[in-house]
């Protein structure tokens, strides 16, 4: 972080820049599959964390989703330590 | 003439010894961007998950007396808990939405155990938790602080933070969930599997 220019009218109590936020913002863009193609001058931080806010409450309701589903197969599997082992090997 | 001979060497040493301090610093820097980039996405840290979260799962079921075993949402919701918990822990404390999640739970149990109101007091490490939002963006403010304020409410343990530290939690928050969401569904697909196999052997 080369430049420290600040708009902020405080005295300098807060050590927060505008670069800073924007570097932030702009990662966050990245991460966001609806709009990580996009140029990032054509989206705004609101849009950003609008974005942000769908996609981790789609990801919670996957993870709700496919707990309930695990929760399932896991009490008609009632899998002994044998297959879990087996399991295990597998995932690794 | 004689000065400036002598006074060279001595600027050049600084300069060098700036410079390689410098280039250890962009060197360190590297790392920790590598670091970052990768976390949350190797494979590894993905098996590693996984079978913690197998051996958490086998617990609740061991278990049937700490979740209600009959009703399928609060077992679905134990899954829930132990794959959160699970994730938590994979964070290795390193971030405030792990260490809140671990947190929290505790904080659950205490309650349940004592039957007190045990006041959460948000984050202890909050500072200046509205002025960065103030000052910053005058026109949108509305909007600006509202999605905040949704945003330190869907990540855990970051409701009283400021907007550049939740939006670093935020950073590391999304790819945790994607990994989970991945292993999940890699465990799934496997016991799916797993059980038509074994059904059709009987």
């Amino acid at each position: 972080m080369s430049s420290r220019r600040s708009r902020s009218r405080q005295s300098g109590s807060s050590r927060i820049t505008d670069d800073q936020i924007n570097d932030l913002v702009s990662k966050l863009q990245q991460l966001l599959p609806e709009i990580r193609d996009r140029q990032p001058d054509k989206v705004s931080s609101a849009n950003v964390l609008q974005e942000t806010c769908n996609y981790i409450r789609s990801l919670h309701r996957e993870v709700d989703d496919l707990s309930e589903r695990l929760s399932e197969l896991l009490a008609t599997t009632e899998t002994t330590s044998a297959q879990a082992a087996i399991i295990r090997s597998l995932l690794m | 003439m004689a000065s400036s001979l002598i006074s060279n060497p001595v600027e050049n040493s600084d300069r060098s010894r700036e410079s390689k301090k410098k280039k250890k610093k962009i060197q360190n820097q590297n790392q920790n961007q590598n670091q970052k980039q990768t976390r949350w996405k190797t494979k590894f840290e993905q098996q590693i998950y996984s079978s913690k979260l197998l051996d958490a799962l086998r617990h609740v079921h061991r278990n049937p007396s700490s979740a209600a075993s009959s009703d399928t949402p609060l077992r679905g919701r134990a899954v829930r808990e132990a794959a959160d918990r699970a994730l938590a822990v994979a964070a290795k404390g390193r971030t405030r939405w792990s260490r809140a999640i671990l947190t929290n739970r505790l904080k659950l149990r205490f309650k349940k155990h004592k039957k007190q109101r045990v006041t959460v007091t948000g984050n202890s490490r909050s500072k200046k938790p509205g002025v960065s939002i103030l000052r910053l963006k005058g026109k949108k403010l509305p909007a600006l602080q509202r999605r905040v304020r949704v945003l330190g409410r869907l990540v855990p343990g970051c409701r009283e933070l400021s907007f550049p530290v939740l939006l670093e939690e935020a950073t590391d928050y999304i790819p945790a969930l994607e990994m989970q969401v991945r292993a999940m569904t890699a465990l799934a697909e496997l016991l799916t599997s797993a059980d038509a196999g074994s059904g059709a052997a009987c």
